[in-house]
């Protein structure tokens, strides 16, 4: 990932007057500036910058909201840069317009590293236009105006004009390039690092149409779309004519799918005048299906398949450093373990849907998704028109979690919109169409074997990962880095692969791959520390003191998750910590999405094995700049409940190539009274570029868990969810 | 079947399968988006509503049950978003999706109505039924304390778009700038 800025010198500017009187700045690429920006027809406004004459700035919010706080952050660098009040600032939502905009997608905590500097530069270079026009204006140098709050002053004469008054002036003079603009010295920040509420929170307190659910358009029918049970089945035939008499239903129809889950799968698709006769007529619906050979599949076969592959030589080796073998053999202390978790389900609390309308040729949807470029590609291709003829509006996310990085479900309501033709049509997926039709966070098997020297010093590390996949192709999200963590830090290194196939589709959860690995690593760990005799959180100091220099590109920095475990241990009290039965402090780190986090949990198990979780501490290295602290600790509190209600309780089982859990009654997120009372989070300030914060929170709060619980009760967890084991200790 | 009832004051009549869930007759065919569906089956809270002043699961509620009720939705419960409950939440910027914060919203004035100033135990026994994907948890359980602190009808909190005061919640101490 590049996390410097990736504006080139063939971009810059161009401003414009609108027929609104607002002054509208996009990014342009190429050396030729197309003319004048308008308003595009359908309402949805290209550029991020618009002042009204009373000095009103409306910002464009460009990236996808689902819950990680962009809507708020990306116009919050604007805004300071342009040197405006954020309460005169008006956020909008702008709809995909890859002529504008550049990576409006929502995954991989990818929007500060990637915008931080471009969208600042997008705001400074509209204050050096402001600037630039006052100065002409008054006919004084540029360099004698200052500004604030929206408005340029000249302090020598006293003069000063508003923002709004310089909008003619502004449009007529040439725009700075992008990479020429001076940025504010982070000493001079107003917005960035101070707390700004959610933009959207009105709206959604009082309950107002923003989500993809929410879409109305005049005419509408809705859509319901049965797939088969077994996943990457087929329609064979359909008691379609008996649907067709049902109340409220207009169109029955069969879709034909190909055989990539990402794409359009094969169903049948009920559209009536309203969502529930959509969904009633669906209880009268027979299919005949072609189950496919994913109906051989469970969870309780891959984890037979998992323990026979662990007994054979494994499929490949990713990595090998030293000789683990001879190390192992003269090891004063050798651990073994086997690890593994479940398959998971993202569960957004928003059901998967979409909105979309068929006419002439063009496609219009509204649609939640994190992907909406890819979208976008996948609606043109399957419905045969070019990406030019599909317009995407977005929509809030009801929660993200990587399930909108797939467009499964826009492209059905594209087609069932192809289908009707000429009328808008929303699909709505039931839970149970959600929980059944996922890309599952993938299980995961690690058979371990770790070695100490009689001095307590780690010296070998060997895992055989058995995963899901293909030859030398993992599964979607089921693959492990050669140089994850501890590979660099231990001089006799080996992680081997093996893979089994799998008919069930897989994709990101958020913080993927890390998820269930630091889980594994940082619990295997935690029984070297203790074999070799050492405080868990001082062996891990020791471990990465020995580490080599970083290797080439973005990875695991030793002195910043020094740092970071270092804050935790301070914070949480670590060094005074109480040695009781039932009581327990665990420890873990992680490294993922360019963030560096050191988590400590405390619980308390009683002896019939009731398990409290009673604190957490947080200590994270995201950079140089917190940019918005009250989003910042909620990202990192809502991380740390996400992966303790994974620990705690979450699993998808698969039976007969389908999920068995179809709902919340038995796929049981966490709730208020799982959530941790009180959860400290706390940043070490680094000198670096700042990075994002939706997900690497999450990783080390597993482990953390689960060593805490091992403390509490010498119970050491191997296997999740913990649920399903007895903690109780006599 | 034609049912009439009151939604947020004003009467209504629909005619619709008796069967027909709440929500979707809210959402549907009255055009009130604010209830949401999150699961069908009355586990995650997200479409709860305000049945004869009792929190009510709209989704396994059939409309025939409603006839002659009065239904109080997240529209409803304050006529411009000034219920403290509104202002507590905008206040310590409860919501990241946001998607579930209107059944928790209405779940949580089903409780302070029946105890004006709850404990962290009361609150944890009205609230636990309402799923929060996101994990706000800890900021709803301080901002109804903090809304039970709030008179009723005073000035709005921040509206978007407004840097905030600083609130601490619970006894987060956050950000701590290390070097």
């Amino acid at each position: 990932m590049n996390t410097r800025g990736r504006v080139s010198r063939r971009e810059f500017l161009h401003a414009t007057l609108v027929a609104s009187g607002g002054l509208l700045l996009s990014m342009r690429l190429g050396a030729s500036a197309r003319g004048a920006v308008a308003p595009a027809a359908n309402g949805a406004l290209n550029p991020w910058i618009g002042i009204s004459p009373d000095g009103i700035v409306t910002i464009m919010a460009q990236n996808p909201e689902i819950g990680q706080g962009v809507k708020t952050m990306l116009p919050m660098l604007i805004a300071d840069e342009l040197d405006v009040d954020w309460k005169d600032v008006r956020v909008e939502q702008a709809g995909l317009d890859t002529t504008n905009y550049k990576d409006q997608t929502a995954g991989g905590s990818t929007a500060t590293p990637t915008h931080w500097l471009p969208m600042r530069r997008v705001g400074a270079a509209g204050r050096a236009l402001l600037v630039g026009a006052a100065a002409a204006t008054w006919g004084v140098p540029e360099a004698e105006c200052t500004t604030a709050s929206g408005t340029v002053r000249h302090p020598k004469s006293g003069r000063s004009l508003k923002y709004g008054a310089l909008l003619e002036k502004a449009a007529s003079l040439p725009a700075p390039a992008l990479d020429q603009v001076k940025l504010k010295d982070p000493k001079d920040f107003k917005i960035i690092g101070t707390r700004v509420k959610g933009v959207d929170n009105h709206a959604i307190v009082t309950g107002m149409p923003l989500y993809g659910i929410d879409v109305k358009l005049p005419g509408m029918l809705y859509a319901v779309y049965q797939k088969c049970p077994v996943l990457g089945g087929t329609v064979v035939s359909a008691n379609l004519d008996e649907i067709r008499g049902l109340w409220g239903v207009r169109q029955v129809f069969t879709l034909e799918g190909g055989t990539a889950f990402d794409g359009l799968r094969s169903g049948v698709a009920i559209v009536a005048d309203s969502w529930w006769a959509a969904r009633k007529a669906r209880e009268q619906l027979k299919v005949v299906w072609n189950e496919g050979p994913a109906a051989a599949q469970s969870s309780a076969g891959f984890a037979a398949q998992a323990a026979e592959l662990a007994k054979q030589p494994p499929q490949r080796s990713l990595r090998k450093d030293g000789d683990v073998v001879a190390a192992l053999g003269g090891a004063a202390q050798v651990v073994r373990a086997e690890y593994s978790y479940p398959f998971l389900s993202h569960a957004t609390l928003e059901p998967q849907n979409c909105t979309a309308q068929y006419q002439d040729g063009k496609l219009e949807l509204w649609v939640r998704t994190q992907t909406p470029e890819n979208g976008r590609a996948l609606a043109a291709k399957t419905l045969g028109l070019q990406p030019g003829d599909v317009t995407i509006h977005l929509t809030r996310l009801g929660g993200g979690f990587g399930r909108g990085l797939r467009n499964d479900y826009l492209v059905e309501g594209a087609a069932i919109a192809k289908q009707v033709n000429g009328v808008p049509v929303k699909l709505l997926w039931t839970r149970e169409d959600d929980m059944a039709n996922d890309f599952y966070r993938p299980g995961g098997f690690h058979y371990l074997t770790g070695g100490v020297d009689a001095a307590g010093k780690l010296v070998a590390w060997r895992n055989h990962f058995v995963s899901f996949g293909e030859g030398q192709r993992f599964a979607s999200s089921a693959g492990i880095s050669a140089t994850e963590f501890p590979q660099r830090f231990i001089p006799n290194f080996a992680l081997d692969a093996s893979v089994m196939p799998l008919g069930v589709p897989t994709g990101p959860l958020r913080a993927p791959g890390s998820n269930g690995i630091a889980f594994v690593m940082q619990s295997f760990l935690d029984e070297l520390a203790h074999a070799a005799g050492k405080d868990p959180l001082q062996f891990r100091l020791e471990l990465l003191a020995s580490g080599q220099p970083p290797s080439e590109g973005n990875s695991l920095n030793a002195d910043r998750m020094r740092g970071v475990l270092q804050l935790v241990a301070e914070k949480s009290g670590w060094a005074a910590k109480r040695q009781e039965r039932g009581k327990g402090m665990g420890v873990a780190f992680h490294y993922s999405h360019l963030g560096h986090f050191a988590e400590v949990v405390q619980v308390s198990v009683t002896r019939q094995g009731a398990l409290a979780v009673e604190k957490v501490w947080v200590a994270g290295d995201i950079g140089s700049q917190v940019i918005n602290p009250s989003n910042a600790e909620q990202q990192a509190q809502g991380s740390v409940i996400d992966g303790i209600g994974q620990a705690l309780a979450l699993e998808i089982t698969i039976e007969g190539g389908h999920a068995v859990q179809s709902n919340f009654d038995h796929y049981e997120l966490p709730r208020l009274t799982k959530a941790p009372p009180e959860i400290e989070v706390h940043f070490r300030i680094s000198d670096n570029p700042p990075t994002g914060l939706g997900e690497p929170a999450l990783p080390p709060v597993l482990p953390a868990l689960c060593n805490a619980i091992f403390a509490a009760t010498g119970k050491r967890i191997r296997a999740l969810p913990i649920g399903k084991q007895d903690l109780s200790w006599a | 079947m034609s049912v009439s009832f009151k939604v947020n004051g004003k009467p209504v009549t629909v005619d619709v399968p008796g069967e027909m869930p709440l929500l979707w007759v809210l959402r549907d065919v009255l055009d009130l988006k604010g209830t949401k569906y999150g699961c069908g089956m009355a586990q995650c809270g997200a479409c709860t509503v305000h049945l004869g002043g009792e929190a009510t699961r709209s989704c396994v509620t059939p409309v025939s049950k409603v006839a002659g009720a009065e239904v109080l939705t997240i529209e409803g419960l304050s006529p411009d978003g000034t219920h403290p409950l509104q202002r507590a939440w905008e206040e310590l910027d409860v919501p990241q999706c946001g998607y579930c914060q209107a059944g928790q919203l209405m779940m949580a004035a089903s409780l302070l109505a029946a105890i004006p100033k709850p404990t962290d135990a009361e609150i944890d026994d009205a609230m636990d039924g309402n799923l929060c994907r996101c994990g706000t948890y800890l900021r709803i359980r301080a901002a109804i304390h903090l809304a039970a602190t709030l008179p009723a009808g005073a000035i709005p909190a921040g509206r978007p778009g407004q840097a905030s005061a600083s609130w601490s919640i619970g006894s987060t101490d956050f950000t701590d700038f290390a070097d």
